[in-house]
């Protein structure tokens, strides 16, 4: 039976995300996806003091009552994400699945004071949702400089990696997703 | 080194942050455990051994403190790593001078964490090499290309290295174009806040009312035109860093909203209620003479003291003329990088006319002289007649040209000679800022 990765809006996402994620997942993971029909309501994740959403119970939240067919989960959301540990995370994944979420509020240059550049924006976001997937499919992080899967706490490091699994994260990756195709 | 032979193990009493560092951990390969009090601890450390132990400083029972002590007598070459509340620092720094690698603050900035992990491999692999353990220097991230090799911009670098570790306010004096907005930029990407946004406001380009509302936002309709709610940059600024540039333009009543803001880190957006509370470091610039203004009740006195917490003072370019061939040889790179051009550097004769100028429009007039001489060099060095400099008598010009191409000429020739300072440009229009502003929006000038 052929599965989907399903993607839930966290609170308003540009459908342009969306679309751009959903591409995303088809081109590098040859998955069928689609979009979730259950609401998130993301209230309940919001801690006032520290402006930011709660990230584990908002993933929490996303692997709830998965559909039968679904495959992954990959939650997408424009508000900044925390857990009481870190100041912030751009996203959570469960290593090995099956869900992850991703912000991509610290993946645009205005959070930097610095102006729009809508490609460079899309490439990280694409570059985040092959990062965080991967982790799904039990990629743990790459030492190699380029690889998707390389560790990148700052936005520059997600600048320098390039939007390819290297070699031995793309055999591995590959391991996984042919049996579910 | 494998992360698959590096064991990480994680003691702390909180459930939530074992879990979180655990799979942050084992998102890197490395070999992870964890533990909920001391004595598990010791346990573990007793069973096989851990490289690395984060430890929380603070736990009933046996507390961090005493637990780094054990463990560096049981295991003297495991690194142990303490996790504090920003509040028991001085415990952290305690179990540092106990032998402790270093310590990190909760909320933990995932960054560091992670420049903490490899630094803490880097030493267990000198230790295991035997080699001596050099010093660690900060590095320092953006500032070098801070060009400049005078005593003077040694001791602005050293300034910034110190104030970057705080969290104190800042104030940078000089010309324009000294490169006071560079300094700013460098002191938030070398502290704390350099995760969250550096928001710059130039308070001398907005007329009257309008910097009210760019820096506290509005609520819908709090004044015509004000069709959607709108965040201000003090909202925007929030865990970051704002620049406030030319802050000596800013108008009486300015001054003291601003000061209330600096005093109680909370404010309300125009036509709101709301008092929104941020957390901010602030840095601001001027060209003016501060003090003078305060003599003559221009600028408030309390406002100064406010700002004035930590001076830094950029000389202009003449008085620092060793600098100029460093900073032109750099800009030559930088542009021919960018203009995908090859150049071998200036003529003798270009640099010594670049040192005898005055540059009133100081590193970026020096800029822009370069960037000009690059687009008309012909051949690999850049000869002194590729330089031009602004001189007093211009070539002549048909005069029958409407009246508005000659404002436009004008105005844009007065700006850039002031290096875009929006003041003493209205200074010197006699106009005031509020029209010259509506004069650059309506030529379209820009710098
Ligand atoms: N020491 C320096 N080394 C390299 N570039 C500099 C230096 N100082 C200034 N600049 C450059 O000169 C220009 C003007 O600097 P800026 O910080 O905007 O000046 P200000 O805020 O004082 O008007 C910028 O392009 C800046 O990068
Ligand atoms: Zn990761
Ligand atoms: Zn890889």
């Amino acid at each position: 039976m052929a599965g989907f990765v399903y993607l839930f809006r966290l609170g308003k996402v540009d459908p342009a995300l969306l679309d751009l994620a959903e591409r995303c997942i088809r081109d590098q993971f040859r998955l069928p996806t689609r979009i979730a029909a259950r609401k998130i309501d993301l209230a309940p994740t919001f801690d006032s003091v520290r402006n930011q959403y709660h990230s584990t119970k908002l993933l929490r939240e996303v692997i709830t009552d998965p559909p039968g067919d679904a495959l992954r989960l990959l939650g997408l959301t424009e508000v900044d994400l925390f857990i009481p540990i870190f100041t912030f995370l751009f996203g959570e994944a469960q290593l090995h699945g099956p869900g992850t979420i991703l912000s991509v509020h610290r993946l645009r240059h205005r959070f930097y004071g610095l102006p729009e550049n809508r490609d460079q924006f899309h490439e990280r976001v694409r570059k985040e949702v092959m990062h965080e997937l991967g982790h799904t499919f039990g990629l743990v992080h790459c030492f190699d400089p380029v690889c998707a899967m390389r560790s990148s706490t700052y936005v520059e490091e997600i600048d320098l990696k390039s939007e390819e699994f290297c070699d031995g994260c793309r055999l591995r990756l590959e391991e996984k997703l042919t049996p579910l195709r | 080194m494998d992360p698959q032979n590096v064991g990480i193990l994680i003691v702390d009493d909180e459930y939530s942050v074992r879990d979180s560092l655990c799979s942050w951990f084992l998102a890197d390969g490395y070999r992870v455990d964890t533990a909920a009090d001391a004595t598990e601890a010791l346990d573990k450390l007793q069973k096989s051994p851990w490289d690395i132990v984060l430890l929380d400083i603070k736990m009933p029972g046996m507390d961090g403190i005493e637990l780094q002590r054990r463990i560096k007598k049981i295991a003297p070459k495991t690194i142990t790593i303490i996790i504090t509340a920003f509040a028991s620092v001085d415990t952290a720094i305690q179990a540092l001078k106990d032998g402790a690698f270093d310590y990190i603050c909760k909320p933990i900035d995932p960054d560091e964490l992670s420049h903490l992990v490899r630094n803490a491999i880097d030493r267990m692999r000198l230790v295991d090499e035997n080699i001596h353990l050099k010093e660690r220097v900060e590095e320092l991230s953006a500032a070098d290309d801070i060009i400049g090799e005078t005593p003077a911009m040694n001791s602005v670098r050293q300034m910034i290295v110190e104030v970057a570790k705080t969290d104190a306010t800042v104030m940078i004096r000089g010309e324009s174009g000294t490169g006071k907005e560079l300094i700013a930029r460098a002191i938030h990407l070398n502290s704390n806040r350099r995760y969250f946004p550096l928001v710059s406001i130039n308070c001398g380009a907005y007329p009257e009312g309008l910097l009210e509302s760019e820096l506290f936002g509005h609520e819908k309709g709090a004044f015509t035109g004000a069709q959607y709610q709108r965040k201000g940059k003090l909202e925007i600024a929030n865990k970051g860093t704002i620049f406030f540039d030319e802050i000596g333009d800013i108008s009486p009543k300015m001054q003291m909203d601003l000061l209330r803001v600096l005093e109680t880190k909370h404010f309300t957006r125009l036509g709101g209620n709301k008092e929104i509370g941020a957390d901010f470091r602030v840095i601001s610039a001027t060209n003016r003479n501060l003090e003078e203004m305060v003599k003559e009740a221009a600028f408030r006195e309390d406002l100064y003291y406010r700002l004035n917490v930590f001076m830094i003072n950029l000389p202009p370019l003449r008085d620092r003329a060793a600098d100029i061939p460093l900073i032109a040889d750099y800009l030559l790179k930088k542009y021919s990088l960018s203009m995908n051009r090859k150049f071998e550097g200036f003529s003798r004769a270009a640099v010594d006319r670049m040192m005898q100028y005055s540059w009133p429009g100081n590193v970026r007039e020096l800029r822009n002289v370069i960037e000009r001489a690059l687009v008309v060099a012909k051949g690999l060095r850049v000869e002194e007649s590729d330089l031009s400099f602004p001189s007093a008598v211009d070539g002549v010009k048909s005069s029958l040209r409407p009246l508005d191409d000659v404002e436009r000429e004008h105005i844009a020739a007065v700006l850039n000679q002031l290096a875009w300072n929006i003041s003493r440009a209205a200074e010197v229009l006699a106009i005031d800022r509020a029209t010259l502003y509506n004069k650059i929006k309506k030529y379209d000038l820009r710098k």
